[in-house]
């Protein structure tokens, strides 16, 4: 009998990650020690505005144990930090230093560092630092006026614009223009893991190393070595586990940057590991923005034209993200709708606060909250119900493919394939939506102040511009895949795994994947944009077909037949076909042609993909005290083909968590003088198992893309993205008053105001 | 987050334990009981202590006893001791309800009932319980024993009237009547944080009428206390929705509300007025 092929695409195996994580032989930043290391602290500014005259580190540096204080001065060589995605010339002079020099812009800006024999005898040095920092007025709003944030600088530094249609005729021509003004809070992704790097410098090999490394180790072991003089031969980047990542982690930051300097410097290990309340100040904050939008209507609600002006509050420079998050919310605002003519005008404003980067969905959990409370809107104004609205001003399958006529992150959007009104159809069955309108009837009558909301959105995937994957049969018969991409902890070497061992013909967990590592791939766009499962999962499939191209032609030389008469069955070249003859395991033939078992391929793409979901949530509101519960919650999302459907599942219900987070807890807050007041778990409130539902999870296959093989779409962002939206629509129909969330998230104190001004 | 250096005392009797707080106190030393609110303001260095003086280990702390007219509660006893009743008196239950409101079941296994009243964290639902029960402090110092009414021993956010060196060695709550009926209501933005209001009230029926009435707030105020105009608003009437708005109202009126940059006073007016109605009304249940 002849074995079966197995297939592994899209099945819910069990993760090749856990074992390590769950036996406590994780190895996170904080795991890594080298003989000898000194401990890094990072001395901050505790003023959010004002200028540096003089630091005074003296008695530091005649404490036991302390081996240096390094200040501006010592890093003025290193350049500021540069711009990995949509980096506009004209926010360069906005650029982060590493250490402030003359002035200091936020609470939490690297002044100093102390090096210490521990990290106990570090910040006991910290503390006895002295900073003489003459305060000046704080800039806390993007909203005010622009004006100057210092001597040279603007707080406005750049403005976006986007735009197609002629938006001022659809206006004029309107049959009603509907306008909103919108706020989504300052808050961002908070891993358990803090942010740590551990640099060494290997005199033997001149080799310098960080560890610590996440999300894209290749392009930040590039960059930092132009920084520090470094070419990518003599400085190697080195990923370990990762205890989440969510777009913050793993970007450049000042200290990655001082650590390699000062392990090249003092030729001596230097290990930081950030705190908790230096990750609130320090580490990228995410989503504050103000939008004013308004939308041209005909009678029945269809959406003639949008024109939204928004205000983005980047913190008080500009990082490496530069303007990735306004030019996302801007060009993915429309969503899945039509909108003939459309206009976005993004104000990129600093203030004095932490700067901002990308945090799951970014940019668009801001506009889908800002879209769906306009559709919300429309749908209040002409008198129908939000379903209908949405069915009403939905694009077709039959547009598909649909050129948006906007860029973003130097591709032009092109809805790859989407079926949305079938997805709404599908969510609204899930949710048991006409069921659940009675129940919340009932419940009214009663006196309950329920509701339930719905939201949609369409996600974007898989940035190019390219991938490569290397997979070698070894010498012992085990399959080694190696990649430039990272892991975050996503389940990237399951899903590799799957797709490498379906293609060969090998058992899934025989498949090891090597990630996030400088020295054994050339080159790698880490983990991000939800990228990984499309561009290393194409690139993975097409070097996997390779190799089994080769592995078959080597052992037709051995076994008297030609490739096409052979075929790989669990690691195992059988005979296909009824042809008589003995097989062939992998490993013998791995052995019999050592190092010959390899094949490389790339993926290159210049288009994302786009998958696409609708969420329903029901909750109650207590209108005493201005408490939310949410008391269901449905998830529907395309991603084109489900590698692992668990793995999908998991990237959906975290994502709600945070997406919850934002909409009713999280919020970076700071007082009038720019002293941040979340500083740690108990005034930075992250949703726990109590206060996250649980959800319905249906993913849909409905539309594969058209732009790789598998039809992959990511599944990392669908989420988080409209969690803010729809819980905003819930409540409003639970108070029964349309539009009334304005304001994310919705704290008690901001919703016992609304319900006292019915 | 690491502490500033600290030198810990590890004492195994009562004696030994007020000794060294004698010696240490003047230099900034502190005692550590189950560290849930300690340490993290040292990993914090919110407080430097030099030295903590850990009762952990000091016999007789652990004292938990009804006497059959108070429940006497030592330095060592953990907020877990009362996931079950510890005395069939009404207050056994109480206590019961009251504990699953505080913190999370980690904290709950290492954080002292004691440690929660010295720390007199405004919110801190034993504090509110020792307040509205009118329980009795006995500290105890090298110089000796003092009592300290509830009434006479907070002193405004995170402070005692403690005195350099003593230590809070045991709490007396008065037992309930037999027939005593409580309710208690919190509200807080998570499961398991410090409440933004709560409130404790404690009755007799007598012929159908509320008597000895006990109405606590906490966090409401910078220290948890009886409310006497919602009590009035309740002795001698029968229980029930007038009598219970017509208490939050009172307590609303009555209290100086905590104010934080998110909360106006009168949200958290508001809020007062919610738990207290519905701590009696818990109290029907
Ligand atoms: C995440 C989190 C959530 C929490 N939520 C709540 C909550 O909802 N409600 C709540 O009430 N608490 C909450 N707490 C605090 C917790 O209940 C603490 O255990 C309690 O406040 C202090 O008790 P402790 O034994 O841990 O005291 P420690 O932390 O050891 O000490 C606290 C202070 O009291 C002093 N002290 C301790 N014992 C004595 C004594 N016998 N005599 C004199 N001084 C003494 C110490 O010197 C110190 O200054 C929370 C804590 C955490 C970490």
């Amino acid at each position: 009998m002849n074995k079966q092929k197995q297939k592994f695409i899209g099945r819910s195996v069990p993760r090749l990650e856990d074992r390590p994580l769950l036996t406590g032989q994780g190895r996170f930043a904080a795991d890594v020690n080298f003989p000898g290391q000194w401990a890094m602290r990072v001395v901050r500014s505790p003023i959010a505005h004002g200028r540096l005259n003089g630091i005074d580190a003296s008695a530091a540096l005649a404490m036991d144990g302390v081996h240096a204080v390094w200040t501006f001065a010592d890093i003025a060589h290193i350049p500021p930090i540069p711009f990995r995605l949509t980096g506009l010339k004209a926010l360069e002079p906005y650029q982060q230093r590493v250490m402030a020099s003359d002035f200091v812009r936020y609470v939490g800006e690297p002044v100093a560092v102390v090096f210490a024999d521990d990290a106990y005898v570090a910040e006991d040095a910290a503390d006895a630092i002295e900073l003489d920092i003459e305060p000046l007025p704080p800039v806390m709003n993007a909203t005010d006026a622009p004006g100057p944030f210092d001597a040279a600088q603007s707080t406005e530094p750049d403005v976006l614009r986007k735009g197609y249609g002629d938006v001022d005729a659809a206006f004029r021509a309107a049959h009603s223009v509907v306008a909103l003004d919108l706020s989504v809070g300052r808050h961002s992704g908070v891993p358990l893991e803090t942010r740590g790097a551990v640099g060494y410098f290997n005199e033997a090999l001149d080799r310098l190393e960080m560890h610590g490394a996440a999300k894209v180790p290749h392009w930040n072991r590039d960059t930092m070595g132009r920084m520090l003089g470094r070419t990518r031969d003599n400085f190697q980047l080195f990923e370990g586990h990762v205890g989440g990542g969510f777009g913050i982690r793993g970007e450049i930051y000042p200290e990655d940057v001082i650590v390699c300097a000062a392990a090249l410097h003092f030729k001596k290990p230097i290990k930081w590991i950030e705190d908790r309340r230096e990750h609130l100040i320090s580490a990228n904050h995410s989503r504050q923005q103000t939008h004013r939008i308004r939308a041209a209507i005909d009678a029945e609600g269809h959406i003639l034209a949008i024109d939204d002006e928004f205000f983005h509050d980047n913190g008080a420079y500009m990082r490496t993200h530069a303007a990735t998050v306004p030019d996302l919310a801007a060009a993915m605002l429309p969503g899945p709708y039509r909108v003939p003519a459309y206009r976005a005008t993004a104000h990129i404003r600093l203030t004095n606060k932490t700067p901002c980067g990308t945090y799951r969905a970014p940019g668009r959990y801001e506009s889908t909250f800002v879209r769906e409370r306009l559709l919300d809107a429309i749908a209040a104004k002409v008198g129908v119900d939000k379903a209908e609205i949405r069915k009403r001003n939905l694009l077709p399958k039959s547009a598909m493919p649909y050129a948006l006529g906007l860029e973003t992150l130097g591709t032009h959007i092109v809805y790859d394939s989407g079926d949305y009104g079938l997805l709404l159809d599908k969510a609204l069955d899930r949710a048991g939506w006409p069921q659940l309108q009675q129940d919340i009837a009932r419940r009214r009558a009663n006196g309950e102040k329920v509701g339930a909301g719905v939201a949609m959105f369409v996600e974007k995937s898989g940035l190019g511009p390219f991938d490569d994957v290397r997979v070698e049969v070894q010498s012992g018969g085990s399959i080694e895949l190696v990649t430039g991409a990272a892991s975050v902890g996503q389940g990237i070497e399951t899903a590799m795994a799957q797709i490498c061992a379906e293609t060969l013909g090998v058992d899934y967990t025989t498949v090891s994947v090597i990630h996030g590592q400088t020295d054994r791939i050339g080159r790698g766009l880490g983990a991000f944009a939800s990228r990984v499962t499309v561009m290393t999962g194409e690139a993975t499939k097409r070097a996997s077909t390779k190799l089994r191209g080769r592995i078959l032609k080597l052992a037709a030389e051995l076994m008297q037949a030609e490739p096409a008469q052979l075929d790989i069955v669990d690691g195992e070249i059988v005979r296909t076909g009824g042809t008589p003859g003995p097989s062939m395991k992998l490993t013998d033939l791995a052995a019999a042609r050592p190092g010959e078992l390899i094949a490389e391929d790339t993926f290159e793409s210049t288009h994302m993909v786009y998958p696409y979901g609708v969420h329903v949530a029901a909750v109650r509101v207590d209108a005493e005290t201005g408490g939310v519960a949410i008391e269901k919650y449905v998830m529907a999302y395309d991603v084109g083909k489900a590698v692992n459907p668990m793995l999908v599942e998991g990237q959906i219900a975290g994502g709600l968590a945070q997406g919850i987070g934002g909409a009713l807890f999280e919020e970076f807050v700071y007082d009038e003088s720019g002293e941040p007041l979340s500083v740690t778990f108990a005034d930075y409130l992250m949703p726990t198992a109590h206060e996250v539902p649980e959800s319905s999870i249906l993913i849909t296959e409905d539309a594969p893309s058209p732009l790789n093989s598998l039809g992959l779409k990511g599944a990392g962002e669908g989420g988080t993205n409209p969690v803010g939206a729809v819980i905003a629509s819930a409540i409003d129909d639970a108070l029964q008053m349309p539009g009334a969330i304005v304001t994310l998230p919705v704290t008690p104190q901001r919703l016992r105001a609304i319900c006292k001004k019915k | 987050m690491k502490p500033a250096p600290f030198i810990r005392h590890v004492p195994r009797t009562l004696d030994e334990a007020l000794a060294t707080l004698a010696e240490v106190a003047g230099e900034d030393g502190r005692i550590l009981a189950g560290g849930q609110s300690l340490v993290p303001i040292m990993a914090f260095r919110l407080a430097k202590p030099a030295h903590l003086v850990d009762i952990n280990e000091v016999a007789g702390l652990d004292k938990l006893a009804d006497d059959g007219k108070f429940l006497t509660i030592g330095a060592r006893v953990r907020h877990a001791a009362f996931h079950e009743p510890v005395t069939a008196n009404p207050l056994g239950r109480l206590l019961t309800y009251v504990a699953r409101h505080i913190a999370h079941y980690p904290i709950r296994m290492r954080g002292t009932f004691c440690g929660s009243l010295a720390h007199a964290d405004p919110s801190s639902e034993w504090c509110l319980t020792a307040a509205t029960l009118d329980a009795v402090m006995v500290a105890k110092s090298v110089k000796g024993t003092r009592e300290i009414r509830a009434d006479g021993f907070f002193d405004g956010i995170m402070s005692t009237h403690l005195k350099e060196g003593e230590l809070l060695a045991e709490v007396r709550l008065p037992l309930l009547p037999p027939d005593g009926k409580f309710g208690f209501y919190e509200f807080s933005r998570r499961a398991g944080d410090f409440a933004m209001s709560a409130a404790l009230a404690t009755y007799r029926l007598d012929g159908g009428k509320m008597t000895d009435v006990r109405v606590g707030l906490g966090g409401a105020e910078a220290s948890p206390r009886r409310i006497p105009e919602a009590e009035a608003e309740l002795n001698g009437k029968a229980p029930g929705d007038a009598a219970f708005r017509a208490a939050g109202e009172a307590a609303s009126a009555a209290i100086e509300p905590l104010e934080d940059h998110q909360t106006d006073a009168e949200y958290r007016r508001d809020l007062v007025k919610v738990v207290v109605r519905r701590a009696l009304e818990h109290s029907l249940i």
